[in-house]
């Protein structure tokens, strides 16, 4: 597959097709926002289903502690709006009403990561996966392309319970096709190696292909793992990828610490230790430019992947 | 696609039909609320009233005491308001604590928990053996209220965010057509916090009217007086700018307490704030206005003191 082939999709146009689409099956799902629904996608909603819709303005420690007040009274309620906003300003209001009381609250964030691009540091999330997940009760999903951003919405929708999912801005290359399907909690194994594992998230896992099909030239057969639920981990998946391998490299849109790359190393300490290279920023923030720039930029392409891939088998050959 | 927008067409019919039904069902079964069927007497008499939050004063100094630690200062300045709403003003259903038709009731200030509990126990929603183990190991009796003991509506303890549960109620009940009333209480201390005014601007805008507060204005938050900490006043001019209708009473009142509320049924647009002026510690002379008993559990000698004036009806007026 040619770079020419890949098709580009929004992640943030598929989240509000699937909310309207929810919307019309169900009366008691209600939407809010925090002053950013053109961009979240959610205004959508807002068109189909205005008297279902809140726009709370910029206040967003209200808006996810009134979604919790709706999900109490019974509504299915999706809060949307940038990551950094609706994770970081309400930390305490999610954690207090959301998860403690297990509340039916969907927490969608857009806008995540360094491919925020021209906004920089302060608008570009990278430590949102890890305050979640350190949450009890708190599901973390991030899917890797449009067409699973729509299947996870509707699978949020029909799972109960406080759940976080996040997405970026840009327009991200298609990897799952039609067959696929997407389950909370399940990892789906894109292309099987025998040398070493690329398990990823979000639009990185189309890198961590790119990186597998330049690790086969070197003559390293990679697998590729698409990780779309941070939160409950597949371990299952971790497990057999340590087994079958021998060695891992994780690849997320975020902070090394506390993100996939550390809930997969608690995973293989535990279960079966293999060497595990985290690949994502390097405890830093981010600053202004395009998306595909600053991915390079900080490490995140697809010729860094390869490069750390085959140092991490390296290092098992001199482990063994 | 024509044929799936009449196929959702028919889920939302379905759907529409269902709750119908379902409400019918509730209704016949006095899940709902119905004019016919009062669970639990409302028409006590003042004198009553402050009977019953004497009682219950006993239990916040006997409770907090048995724990060792916990909020009595701010459990005895709300406790007539706590009292009037459970046993008088509030439809709720000791025996069948989720019933659909109960008004909602959410303790913003979620420290006054031993006030908050001791009202409970004595509306019958669990037994005082029960409230006697707040604060101890493997209790449902929690240090700040908790979903887990029956009749607790909303899990609180980090102040500012009861109002915006009130909100989410309030949006929920009025898409629904449920006409129960949402009432929260929030401390002085606690229009500290910048999520009370998003949440008193969304609620006014939103014209939340089936939205009652009580502010329980005791002067006193956890490091010292309100005036020195962070001034808040003029709170009842602050409440009113941001677009509700406020009425001010004495928070020891139980006709004031009583009479505002229904008031505030009566308001159309608006949610009402009600402030009650209280004594922070009221009704234990040596806790009234005094910070100390803020976050501090009285000792031996202090709660058999405490006691002897309560069952006396002293305290300083």
């Amino acid at each position: 597959m040619s770079p020419a082939a890949v098709k580009m999709e929004s992640q943030r146009r598929e989240y509000g097709r699937a909310l309207v689409e929810l919307g019309a099956r169900n009366r008691d799902i209600v939407v809010l926002d925090a002053d950013l629904s053109v961009s979240t996608r959610t205004a959508d909603f807002g068109k189909a289903y205005p008297e279902r819709f809140f726009n709370c303005g910029v206040s967003e420690a209200n808006m996810v502690t009134t979604a919790a007040g709706l999900a109490m009274a019974g509504k299915l309620v999706f809060a949307s709006s940038f990551a950094v906003f609706l994770t970081g300003l309400t930390y305490n209001q999610i954690r207090q009403s959301i998860a403690y009381p297990r509340t039916n609250v969907k927490i969608v964030a857009s806008h995540a990561g360094l491919s925020v691009g021209p906004d920089g540091a302060t608008h570009q999330m990278l430590e949102d996966v890890g305050l979640m997940r350190g949450l009890p009760n708190m599901t973390v999903v991030v899917p890797a392309d449009a067409r699973e951003t729509y299947q996870a919405t509707h699978a949020l929708a029909s799972f109960k319970g406080p759940a976080y999912m996040r997405f970026g801005r840009a327009d991200v290359p298609a990897i799952s096709d039609e067959g696929s399907d997407f389950a909370i909690g399940r990892a789906s194994m894109l292309r099987k190696g025998a040398d070493v594992t690329l398990i990823g998230c979000g639009q990185l896992v189309h890198t961590c292909l790119a990186a597998a099909r330049q690790l086969e030239t070197e003559g390293i057969s990679a697998s590729v793992v698409n990780m779309s639920t941070i939160k409950p981990l597949d371990t299952g998946m971790v497990d057999r990828c340590a087994r079958d391998t021998g060695a891992i490299v994780t690849v997320e849109e975020h902070n090394i610490i506390n993100g996939l790359g550390d809930a997969v190393c608690s995973a293989v300490a535990a279960h079966y230790p293999v060497p595990v290279t985290k690949i994502g920023t390097m405890d830093t923030f981010g600053e202004s430019g395009e998306a595909g720039e600053l991915l390079v930029k900080y490490g995140l392409s697809a010729e860094q992947i390869a490069m750390k891939a085959a140092r991490t088998v390296e290092t098992k050959k001199r482990m063994r | 696609m024509a044929d799936q927008s009449e196929a959702s067409d028919f889920v939302v019919h379905v759907d529409q039909l269902l709750k119908k039904i379902k409400y019918v069902y509730l209704f016949a079964t006095n899940q709902v609320w119905n004019p016919l069927f009062e669970p639990l007497p409302r028409n006590r008499t003042y004198e009553e009233l402050e009977r019953i939050a004497r009682e219950v004063r006993k239990d916040i100094i006997r409770v907090t005491n048995a724990a060792g630690s916990g909020h009595p200062g701010g459990s005895l300045s709300s406790a007539d308001i706590l009292t009037a709403l459970y046993f008088r003003l509030l439809k709720h259903d000791p025996k069948n604590p989720k019933w659909e038709g109960r008004d909602i009731f959410i303790l913003s200030k979620g420290h006054a928990a031993p006030g908050y509990y001791s009202v409970l126990a004595e509306a019958g929603y669990f037994s005082k053996e029960e409230l006697m183990t707040l604060r101890k190991m493997g209790s449902r009796i929690q240090g700040h209220a908790h979903t887990d003991v029956p009749g607790v509506e909303v899990s609180t303890g980090s102040l500012g965010q009861g109002l915006s549960i009130a909100n989410g109620f309030a949006l929920s009940y009025r898409l629904d057509g449920r006409s129960q009333r949402i009432v929260a209480l929030l401390s002085d201390g606690e229009n500290d916090e910048g999520q009370t005014w998003e949440a008193a601007m969304f609620a006014s805008f939103r014209r939340l009217d089936n939205i009652t507060i009580y502010v329980d204005r005791n002067g006193i938050q956890n490091d010292g007086f309100t005036k020195d900490i962070l001034d808040t006043s003029p709170l009842e001019e602050k409440w009113r700018a941001f677009g509700w209708n406020v009425i001010v009473i004495d928070g020891h009142s139980m006709k004031q307490i009583v009479e505002a509320y229904e008031a505030s049924l009566k308001v159309k647009g608006k949610p009402t704030a009600i402030i009650a002026n209280t004594v922070k510690g009221k009704g234990v002379s040596f806790m009234e206005n005094n910070v100390a008993f803020h976050g501090k559990a009285p000792n031996k000698e202090e709660t058999v003191k405490a006691l002897a004036e309560l069952d006396a009806g002293r305290g300083s007026q």
